[in-house]
């Protein structure tokens, strides 16, 4: 199978890479571009684990083909934080242990931003509702959900 | 990577597109690719050619005339459910939030959905309620087909295999329209293990069931029990012995019996509200 070329901007940086068509943009991401920070929980967009922004965009990267990433911009977990200054929402994962084995994590992080950046202020419900698509299998949902809605309230804070 | 091996196009036009679709081998339409691209995975699907639609301007969009509501085949939920047309179709807006979580919204596609026939998919059924018209295109030209007609079996659709689903006519509801929708998930974003939409117009009651048989189906004989008669629901869940009850992984078709009477009950309870 020939290989497509493909050009993205990837977390703000043009990047290139040579696909084999049968790759979803999950392994584009980790196997060609090296970011391994997106993870692959079932492959079949039932667990959120693989979650990244395509065009500011929630889509679970193992059900997007890499070449469908083809002139697209792709957003994921690696550029939440800026530099070594942590993202709201990863500060307030710590400060809650919103996290144990760390696996779902950059998937909820991801598809959290998503949520704020409609719903700056949303309630419980919403963050529940919002983050049904994604799998956690060792912390359970409360700590996640509280550190979604103190992070949301803190990023609230800063932008009065 | 999991899929076979298959050959990849990416058409900019939607006569491209078909040339490709008219082609030799297992040709297989990329849609949203929520359900495609996990069935390739695991290799339940292995088209030999891979035709990508998301690059066919054609087949996006939205347009209202006479009272129809025309939505393109690569509309995706997620596009629906923010667009003002909704307005008009108030029962796609109750059954949309149903439909999986909001990354698979995101991508997936109205025309993928009506296309897979998905058994337990909330669109189908939503579509069967409005008798809406599935709109089709091949290099031998168009037609359309009313929705009636078109869900045929498990996945099985009345599109030939060289033809796309071009888009969608949907009835704009009426100032007198009423409607119900229920389903019953293990958790919200599953499939639904049992589900009901309805429509009740001055031209009729129409009932949709999903994820109880092999397709999406109507409940006839419960419809002309609660047209006649909008109290007589027991009689209703009666008649729906009329329907051939499949089972799933969720349970037998005596479940699916029990639960589509519960639903039908829930959703009815929202028309006369």
């Amino acid at each position: 199978m020939s290989k497509v070329h493909v050009t993205t901007t990837v977390n703000g940086d043009a990047v290139e890479f040579l696909a084999d068509p049968r790759e979803t943009l999950l392994d584009c991401l980790r196997d060609h571009v090296g970011l391994t920070g997106t993870k692959e929980g079932c492959g079949t967009g039932d667990c959120g684990a693989c979650s990244v922004e395509m065009e500011g965009v929630l889509v679970c990267s193992c059900l997007v083909l890499g070449v469908e990433a083809n002139g697209k911009r792709v957003d994921t977990i690696e550029g939440m934080s800026d530099g070594h200054d942590l993202h709201p929402l990863q500060r307030k994962f710590i400060e809650h242990a919103a996290l144990q084995c760390g696996f779902c994590t950059p998937g909820f992080l991801v598809a959290a931003k998503a949520l704020l950046a409609r719903s700056p202020d949303p309630t419980e419900e919403e963050v529940r509702y919002w983050l049904a698509g994604n799998l956690c299998r060792c912390t359970g949902y409360d700590k996640i959900v509280r550190a979604v809605m103190d992070a949301a309230a803190e990023m609230r804070q800063e932008a009065a | 990577m999991k899929p076979a091996d298959f050959r990849y196009a990416r058409p900019a036009t939607l006569d491209e597109a078909l040339t490709l679709m008219a082609g030799e081998g297992e040709i297989a339409a990329l849609a949203g690719g929520q359900s495609l691209m996990p069935m390739m995975n695991f290799r339940i699907a292995q088209p030999e050619v891979l035709v990508d639609l998301n690059a066919v301007a054609d087949l996006a969009g939205v347009t209202e005339m006479d009272g129809t509501v025309r939505i393109g085949a690569m509309t995706r939920y997620s596009d629906l459910a923010r667009h003002d047309v909704l307005a008009r179709l108030p029962l796609v807006a109750r059954a949309l939030p149903h439909v999986a979580h909001p990354s698979i919204r995101n991508r997936g596609t109205l025309g993928g959905s009506l296309a897979l026939a998905d058994p337990a998919a909330e669109l189908p059924a939503v579509a069967l309620a409005l008798g809406a018209k599935v709109h089709l295109a091949s290099t031998h030209g168009t037609r359309s087909v009313a929705a009636d007609d078109f869900f045929q079996g498990l996945y099985e659709t009345d599109r030939a295999e060289d033809e796309l689903v071009t888009a969608i006519d949907l009835p704009a509801a009426t100032a007198q329209e009423t409607y119900g929708f229920h389903e019953v998930a293990r958790r919200h974003g599953d499939y639904a293990m049992a589900g009901v939409a309805l429509t009740r117009r001055d031209d009729g009651l129409r009932i949709a069931f999903f994820s109880v048989s092999d397709r999406p189906v109507r409940a006839k004989a419960a419809e002309t029990v609660l047209r006649d008669d909008p109290t007589k629901l027991d009689l209703a869940i009666e008649a729906l012995d009329e329907i051939d009850f499949t089972g799933d992984l969720n349970g037998g078709p005596d479940m699916k019996r029990h639960l589509a009477g519960v639903v039908l009950r829930r959703a009815w309870a929202e028309v006369l509200a």
